[in-house]
């Protein structure tokens, strides 16, 4: 996807995100947490598309980042916060720089991670990649499960509720943006080349590895943010929330979306957001129909719901 | 000395489970290279299977817990060549991400599923083999270990008896190897790859039991710890080495006791990941697997 001019869409896109922030208190509550919903898996979905989709790695562990960002970014409101802003809580303004303090540590800290499991796990490719952040998604949980200072098994309770619907949006729009710029710039044209053969951007010079742990870092990046807003959105996080399920659900979106399209993976984050809510009514048999519509929608769309180009990959 | 004993005995029968899981892992990763997360939840099947049966038999008795090892042995085999038939066959000569996607619509489907029909809330699994415990030299030794540690020796055996020995390993040997060249010697790549499945599903079915005759509370997510960890094993082993498989749950079943026993015991569920994470990264192949060159 490309913007004829990125730098304007991603200010109207601000903008837009405070517009709908400035009228929220008109809109049905029940709406506004479902878009909220929405807004985050779109950033976890976007992001993990850098790695899946455009380098063409099979990362299985975006929980996990999503976990660091979330706690560490709780533990900085939490921890850090009475002590700047006062037993009044402090102004608004004060709260909103408290909070972006707290998702910019969450995403550097999630990235510094991602830097961590990616250079000694991405010289493995495909199924073993896979199981390999597979695995280090789930030792982060086991981790956050025993650090009593992180509450343990029962997780972090009374998280200042920080979210707003602005912080979402212009998170989002902000994902976005760096992920196509990314992808679209001199620099980035590195990650399709790996995706589409690795040998033969290696035998050309590109530094393939250097390529992928980027991406890795990046995407771990915004896991990280998009956990932070999670965490200041739920008001509680636990570490069985951030599991395996977790990262297969946003692997879902991205696979759905056609990887590698980013628009394709919007849509599929924000319809795969959106079925469970409308599926509600049969609250029983929604999570089987879910499942079903998944195996079906794979063997009658294999490349992607909303990918309309034919594949030129075949293997 | 004795508690090692008693933590190396308990290692083992876990190992045992482990491995008979691990072994329909990695017969199909052999034959279609491709990880069937639906693995590990044929195997839930299997112990409700055998929930449901071991009602109709008598309690305590060997010939009645083989009766339900048995049918729970079929119907996961059926359920196999099913969820194969429908779910990843049209997809056999797509790309392997989306059979990977499958399979893991499939685990789901399979566990919400379960959450409908056999209900969310924990079960009590029938006693169906005859339960005495007795000490050798201070070991606490009981027979529900004895029969997981018999019974998966001898399904083993069977199991390289059937792909060693008969007609069928052979064809499924071959298509392991090189599956066009195969088929171009006339084996019929779907009948081996359904009797893979059936075969895989059914040892997945008997970890099941013997699964639940140990640890006796079943509910439909049960599957998804113990599966990960088989397959775990598998790669221990050298995915696609079906003696690596057994291998590789027997050592990773003993890992796990110790450290259960030790101080570090919430860190169990890491602990296969970080053998995992090590084994991938000095011995990519696994124990008893041979390193393959890409070729160009």
């Amino acid at each position: 996807m490309r913007f004829p001019r990125p730098h304007l869409a991603l200010v109207a896109a601000i903008l837009v995100a405070f517009g709908v922030s400035h009228y929220s208190d008109r809109i049905d509550p029940y709406f506004l947490d479902v878009m909220t919903g929405v807004g985050i898996n779109v950033i976890l979905a976007v992001s993990l598309n850098l790695v899946n989709g455009y380098t063409g790695q099979f990362s299985l562990g975006h929980a996990g980042f999503m976990s660091i960002g979330a706690y560490l970014s709780a533990a900085v409101s939490l921890y850090l916060g009475p002590k700047w802003l006062g037993d009044s809580g402090g102004t608004l303004t004060q709260q909103n720089g408290m909070f972006l303090l707290a998702l910019c540590t969450g995403g550097f800290a999630a990235a510094a991670a991602g830097l961590v499991v990616g250079v000694p796990s991405l010289r493995l490719k495909g199924d073993y990649l896979a199981l390999v952040t597979l695995g280090f998604g789930e030792i982060i949980r086991v981790i956050f499960q025993n650090v009593e200072v992180l509450g343990g098994a029962l997780g972090l309770n009374g998280i200042p509720a920080y979210t707003t619907i602005f912080w979402v949006l212009a998170a989002a729009a902000v994902t976005i943006f760096v992920v196509t710029c990314l992808v679209n710039s001199t620099y980035g044209r590195g990650f399709l080349a790996t995706r589409d053969d690795e040998i033969a951007s290696e035998a050309v010079g590109l530094n393939t590895t250097n390529y992928k742990i980027v991406a890795f870092v990046v995407s771990a990046f915004f896991a990280g943010v998009a956990g932070g807003l999670y965490g200041h959105f739920k008001m509680t996080i636990t570490p069985t929330g951030f599991d395996f399920t977790k990262s297969i659900e946003i692997v879902v979106m991205v696979i759905l979306g056609g990887m590698g399209n980013t628009l394709g993976v919007i849509l599929a984050a924000v319809l795969l957001t959106l079925l469970p809510e409308l599926l509600r009514p049969i609250a029983e048999y929604r999570m089987v129909i879910y499942s079903l519509l998944l195996v079906v929608l794979m063997l009658v769309r294999p490349q992607g719901l909303f990918n309309f180009r034919r594949s030129t990959r075949t293997s | 000395m004795s508690e090692f004993l008693q933590q190396l005995l308990n290692g083992l029968s876990l190992g045992a489970i482990y491995a008979l899981i691990a072994l329909g892992y990695t017969m199909v990763y052999g034959v279609l290279r491709f990880i069937n997360f639906a693995h590990s939840d044929v195997f839930m099947v299997g112990s409700f299977i055998g929930f449901y049966a071991g009602k109709y038999v008598p309690e305590g008795t060997i010939w009645g817990g083989m009766i339900v090892l048995v049918v729970a042995m079929l119907g996961c085999a059926a359920l196999g060549i099913a969820i194969e038939r429908f779910a990843y066959r049209p997809l056999r000569n797509g790309p392997t991400l989306n059979v990977l996607i499958t399979a893991i619509g499939v685990s789901l489907l399979l566990e919400y599923s379960g959450q409908v029909f056999f209900g969310a809330e924990p079960r009590t699994f029938p006693a169906i083999f005859p339960s005495h415990t007795f000490q050798v030299g201070g070991v606490v030794v009981s027979t529900n270990q004895l029969a997981v540690i018999v019974v998966a020796v001898v399904l083993m055996i069977g199991l390289q008896l059937i792909v060693f020995r008969t007609k069928i390993g052979t064809a499924m040997r071959a298509v392991a190897l090189n599956p066009r060249a195969a088929q171009l010697m006339g084996v019929n790549n779907d009948v081996v790859v359904s009797f893979t499945f059936g075969l895989g599903s059914a040892l997945a079915a008997a970890g099941g039991i013997l699964y639940a005759v140990n640890y006796p509370s079943i509910d439909p997510l049960m599957g998804v710890m113990p599966g990960l960890k088989a397959f775990v094993a598998a790669v221990l082993g050298g995915i696609g080495n079906i003696p690596g498989a057994a291998l590789g749950g027997l050592i990773l079943g003993t890992i796990e006791t110790f450290v259960n026993g030790s101080q570090w015991s919430t860190y169990k569920d890491a602990i296969a990941f970080a053998v995992l994470i090590v084994i991938l990264l000095f011995r990519p192949a696994g124990l008893l697997g041979r390193a393959t060159v890409e070729k160009v």
